[in-house]
């Protein structure tokens, strides 16, 4: 072995030599060996269930006779079927616009905050950074059940502070847990453990930016949040696409946080949102078939948004490797 | 000549506005603090929940804490013959070694994907980095059919294999291969007749080390997180991570409400150790996503 020291010296000229001389089989093998675990494991447990789910979409099981013996179910080809059903059944439309609905409460709110919060973590103004840095990151460690099941005791109607300060000021407070009102209490939820990070995210693109840009605008006159709003925001725009693109991809995933808090309220159906159906259609109703092509059409609704994210990360983030 | 008489007065603008600018603003200090104390309400009751007993839980105020810790613990340590500590077990097992795999497999292939040349590279990755966005609770459902094929459903393989691969930290490595390891160093290890697989651990697997902190935790907060896989994968309550353990006992409380004095002084127990791991690695949280790079 030798020093990074050394490696600097001339005498990678006949080295680069000797690999050229390299067998061309080594040359791809030895890369290909390395890249093995990886490729196995993406084959075996990414590639081949979206595979297998793509194939399952396509079929269906025809029951003929009277349906009792295996011999009576066949696997047939389904066509679109699956997918026909899938788009018209009023649940998953409704479970659809219910993630709209609240991706739209929740990623503004989140996103918004998150910057607020980092640009003040950023300001030379603000005290006692640290300590709120640290304190609003803390969610993230805590486990989306976990957080579910906190907030879900806080919710309930003997427990929650914010009733109990209400009815000691003689005001009847609205039950959170409510239909109407449950879908801001899960937000809330994720809310809390997302808006941590976000900031993090946010906060490590402000920190990256040379302070001698500052110092020339503050020669120029402007004021602290002249300086965040017209220099710092529009330079960590990308940053900001990026969570926004994220907490879109995951707004369309929420699964956890409903389903860890059915046992405390009725208000919650089991196909709350799209993937509560797909569980439900595919270990309930023992109906994976139609579960599957549920799933083709959420991970293409997911790809949809997606691809705009693979374009601006792959013009971003590789310039400084040797090709 | 009119530059000189000028240069004065801005001069000193900038510095009673550079003093100015340092003036602590209760406004900007008052939000973040109140952002602080939202974040910390939750596990500020679930410290006081887990002292109180299962009458006091619906009648003493929100945060005044009582005198059951103790009872409350020993009682969820006697729950079924500590089911709740083989389930602490079972989160360690799952996260701890799922994420070391997961991120020695990261860190090879991003180190392949940034120091080598060869053809196929290009499509490799592209492939690979579409899997950042699969959603992965997309996969959980054909992953357990495919699994109960082979009969390694309810086994921890079910919940640990699945994990093992992880495109963001494959990215993530990759971009910090590329930064941390310079060419220079693997061309001399080269010289020097070392083989490739040993030029990584010896030489770009240091190299990278902080890189790899970052990339261990994103993949252990992430299983760690995973809800439904395990949900999905096992049916053995021995097997269950914390999180699908205490959801159950959720569950389960809806008819026996004792039961949610132990959900809430498990809530408590399980998220002490990740918030010491947490607090512990703080300063390798550091992400900036749209660079993609990982600054430590």
């Amino acid at each position: 072995m030798t020093s990074p020291a050394v490696a600097t010296s001339p005498r990678i000229a006949p080295s680069s030599a000797s690999r050229r001389r390299a067998t061309r089989v080594q040359r791809v093998a030895i890369p290909y060996t390395m890249l093995a675990p990886a490729i196995v494991l993406f084959v075996l447990f990414m590639a081949a269930p979206i595979l297998y789910t793509v194939v399952l979409s396509f079929q269906t099981v025809r029951v003929s006779g009277l349906g009792l013996g295996a011999a009576d179910k066949k696997l047939i080809f389904a066509g679109l079927d699956n997918y026909i059903s899938a788009l018209s059944d009023p649940q998953f439309v409704a479970s659809v616009v219910r993630v709209l609905a609240y991706g739209a409460i929740l990623i503004p709110v989140m996103l918004g905050l998150a910057l607020v919060f980092a640009l003040l973590l950023d300001s030379r103004r603000s005290r006692a950074t640290k300590f709120s840095r640290v304190a609003i990151f803390l969610p993230y460690a805590v486990p989306a059940v976990i957080s579910s099941l906190l907030w879900g005791f806080l919710y309930l109607p003997g427990i929650s502070p914010v009733v109990y300060i209400l009815n000691a000021l003689h005001i009847s407070a609205p039950n959170i847990l409510e239909p109407n009102l449950v879908i801001f209490a899960i937000a809330n939820i994720a809310l809390w453990g997302g808006v941590g990070f976000n900031m993090i995210v946010i906060y490590t693109a402000l920190r990256a930016i040379p302070s001698d840009i500052y110092e020339a605008a503050r020669i120029d006159g402007a004021t602290e949040s002249q300086i965040a709003w017209r220099i710092k925001v529009p330079i960590i725009l990308p940053s900001l696409i990026m969570t926004g693109l994220f907490s879109i991809i995951a707004t369309l995933q929420v699964f956890s946080e409903p389903t860890t808090l059915r046992p405390l309220t009725n208000s919650l159906s089991t196909s709350w949102t799209p993937l509560m159906k797909v569980y439900r259609d595919a270990f309930i109703r023992n109906d994976i078939y139609s579960a599957a092509a549920t799933s083709v059409v959420i991970a293409l609704g997911t790809f949809a948004l997606s691809f705009v994210f693979l374009r601006i990360v792959q013009r971003r983030a590789f310039g400084q490797e040797d090709s | 000549m009119t530059t000189t008489p000028l240069r004065m007065p801005a001069t000193d603008a900038r510095r009673t506005r550079s003093r100015g600018a340092e003036r602590p603003s209760p406004v900007a200090t008052a939000i973040l603090l109140l952002g602080a104390l939202y974040c910390l309400l939750p596990v500020l009751w679930v410290v006081t929940a887990s002292t109180k007993n299962g009458a006091e839980l619906f009648s003493t105020f929100t945060f005044s804490p009582s005198t059951h810790l103790w009872d409350n613990f020993i009682a969820l340590t006697q729950y079924r013959n500590g089911l709740f500590w083989r389930w602490m077990l079972n989160t360690a097992i799952y996260a701890g070694v799922g994420a070391l795999v997961s991120t020695f497999v990261s860190s090879l292939s991003g180190y392949v994907l940034a120091k080598f040349q060869f053809p196929g590279k290009g499509v490799v990755f592209t492939v690979l980095l579409m899997g950042v966005l699969v959603p992965g609770v997309i996969l959980a459902i054909p992953q357990y059919f495919l699994l109960a094929q082979i009969g390694l459903t309810n086994t921890y393989w079910a919940v640990l294999l699945p994990q093992l691969i992880s495109p963001y930290g494959i990215y993530l490595a990759r971009i910090y291969a590329a930064a941390a390891v310079p060419t220079d160093v693997v061309e001399a290890g080269r010289t020097e007749g070392a083989g490739e697989f040993r030029i990584f651990l010896r030489l770009a697997l240091p190299m990278m080390a902080p890189g790899l902190v970052t990339i261990f935790l994103f993949q252990f907060v992430a299983i760690w997180n995973n809800f439904m896989l395990p949900y999905i994968m096992l049916g053995d309550d021995h097997l269950f991570p914390i999180t699908v353990g205490l959801s159950g006992l959720l569950n389960q409380g809806a008819t026996v409400p004792a039961l949610y004095t132990l959900v809430i002084t498990g809530a408590l127990l399980s998220i002490i150790p990740l918030i010491i791991l947490f607090l512990v690695l703080q300063r390798f949280w550091k992400v900036d996503l749209a660079a993609g790079a990982v600054k430590a």
